[in-house]
């Protein structure tokens, strides 16, 4: 594995490490760890730094829901300019191009139930490319990006010698 | 009657530890304290291994195993140590599996030893081979390693720890607790002695999977001469996680595994059945979960080595297992003041390095299977400590 997939498998699990950090774990030259986010973060090999939050536990508390959208391909533009149409609201969380059943996965958060229905009945279902939407709320999350929401976090190996 | 008194004096010989006080204070700690001190994986066994424990007990897999072991789990060992270490070795009647790597040792010790043998170990060294070698009434001759040959075992010194009574030698490398490997070339040297000797090998190869570039694992009974007079003890707590599971295995010369394994069935019977099945799904389908343990490993282990240079104390670069074994005498304490004078004062438990031995006096053992946040808090709390205490 290179420098930047080594960097980039370290800042995908913590987004915090400091180059220094990250120089001390791998081996390579802090300057060149640096370099190297630097250049990614230019390239936008590397979008964004974000944090895994269980809402749950705080006073703000939104809904999810998966929407599976079925939509008419324009011709020339594909499946693009009407994901484009759709990504763009910033209550759209994720959207992938999906193969099988269904075009687009919609993902939205929002404050409510009724909000992200009205999202999907205001918004996406009136789109003239939209052929039909279906909306699935989700109830619990157990993992997201790798996290496990209720980890085993406590170490409670007791002191043994070996 | 005194119970006392019915004590064998092989047993009465072997003092209780004196590193169990140390252990007693580590466990009565309360919040705020880390250790570093236990040796074993701070990861939980790979789900694919559990899951096929508990599909084996779904199946109703309750019953005894062969006393050597599954069929079925001695090949994927063979092909497994092929694979990954080229050695090669009959299922039938070269493999024994056993509860850990520990009992492979002691096994294999009272399989070899008559009363007054002698047994030949370097040290420092895992704290089981010097007991179990008394316990099959063998006389014990040690062999010191040296922090300026990166406790490596120096072919010269085994030379003269060798005699016309030597049964046996233990070698432990990677080692617990000093992270040293051995190296071919290295090897090679040892073995030109171990050639003129007729001394079996007990390779303790636990940590083999714990190697760290640019360093690669060899095992000595890869070397034509040392094939058949060398029992490779190997299993599945460091390098799979599954140190509660208690399995692991010992592989050799049929007529040495033979009676290892009449020893096993009379005081054993057999391998926990659970175990094995989850051992079996370890060996076919985890080299990517030990890679990423490995990796995660490796990278612990230069923020140790870098923090511990940082607060003044010298230490090798340790290329194998979970340990760095820094030098502690720039602070002027012994191994034993260090670690009772750090844990009281910064709450961090490391163990003594004379715990494994005269030649760890002047060290500590610090292990690194324990989360990096953690890690890094100790070594921050390391630094605060020497720092009064380096002139």
């Amino acid at each position: 594995m290179g420098i930047r997939e080594t960097i980039l498998g370290l800042l995908e699990k913590d987004s915090r490490l400091t180059a220094e950090r990250i120089a001390v774990m791998t081996g390579f030259p802090e300057a060149q760890v640096a370099a190297e986010i630097a250049a990614m973060e230019k390239e936008k090999v590397i979008l964004a730094y974000g944090a895994v939050v269980d809402w749950e536990k705080t006073d703000r508390d939104p809904v999810t829901a998966l929407i599976e959208v079925r939509i008419t391909p324009q011709r020339g533009q594909g499946f693009d300019r009407i994901a484009h149409r759709i990504y763009s609201y910033p209550e759209v969380k994720s959207c992938y191009l999906m193969s099988g059943g269904f075009d687009l996965m919609v993902i939205i958060e929002d404050a409510s139930l009724k909000s992200v229905a009205r999202f999907v009945s205001e918004r996406i279902a009136p789109l003239d490319s939209v052929i039909s939407t279906a909306t699935h709320f989700i109830l619990k999350k157990y993992k997201m990006q790798g996290t496990e929401f209720a980890p085993k976090s406590e170490d409670d190996r007791e002191a043994l010698f070996v | 009657m005194n119970p006392e008194q019915a004590l064998s004096r092989r047993v009465r010989s072997i003092r209780p530890s004196a590193i169990r006080r140390f252990f007693d204070l580590v466990n009565g700690m309360k919040d705020g304290a880390i250790s570093l001190s236990i040796g074993e994986p701070d990861f939980v066994t790979p789900w694919a291994i559990r899951e096929a424990g508990i599909h084996s007990l779904e199946q109703g897999h309750t019953h005894y195993s062969p006393n050597a072991g599954f069929r079925e789990l001695r090949t994927e060992i063979c092909r497994y140590l092929d694979r990954r270490f080229a050695l090669r070795y009959d299922p039938d009647t070269q493999v024994v599996v056993t509860v850990g790597g520990s009992e492979a040792i002691d096994l294999a010790l009272r399989a070899l030893v008559d009363p007054g043998d002698e047994v030949v170990v370097p040290e420092p060294c895992f704290v089981s081979y010097l007991s179990c070698a008394v316990l099959a009434d063998a006389k014990v001759v040690t062999v010191p390693c040296y922090a300026e040959d990166g406790f490596k075992l120096d072919p010269e010194r085994l030379r003269a720890a060798l005699s016309p009574r030597t049964k046996a030698v233990v070698l432990g490398f990677p080692s617990n607790p000093t992270g040293a490997v051995m190296s071919r070339d290295e090897l090679a040297k040892v073995v030109e002695v171990l050639e003129g000797s007729d001394a079996v090998v007990i390779s303790d190869e636990l940590y083999a999977e714990l190697t760290y570039a640019p360093a690669t694992h060899c095992s000595i009974a890869s070397f034509p001469s040392m094939r058949d007079r060398t029992v490779v003890v190997n299993g599945f707590s460091k390098s799979f996680a599954m140190t509660g599971w208690r399995i692991g295995y010992a592989c050799g010369p049929a007529p040495i595994l033979a009676a290892m394994n009449k020893i096993h069935q009379y005081a054993i019977m057999s391998s926990p059945t659970t175990a094995q099945y989850a051992a079996i799904e370890a060996l076919r389908s985890c080299d990517a979960e030990v890679a990423a343990m490995v990796a995660e490993y490796d990278r612990r282990r230069r923020v140790v080595v870098d923090a511990v240079r940082k607060a003044g104390l010298s230490c090798f670069d340790p290329l194998g297992a979970f340990y760095v074994f820094p030098d502690i005498r720039a602070t002027g304490l012994t191994s034993t003041d260090f670690c009772e004078t750090f844990l009281t004062e910064e709450k961090v438990a490391v163990v003594p390095g004379n715990a494994f031995g005269g030649p760890g006096e002047g060290f500590v053992r610090i292990c690194y299977a324990y989360s990096i946040e953690n890690i890094e808090e100790a070594m921050h709390r390391l630094q605060r400590f020497t720092a009064g205490r380096i002139k």
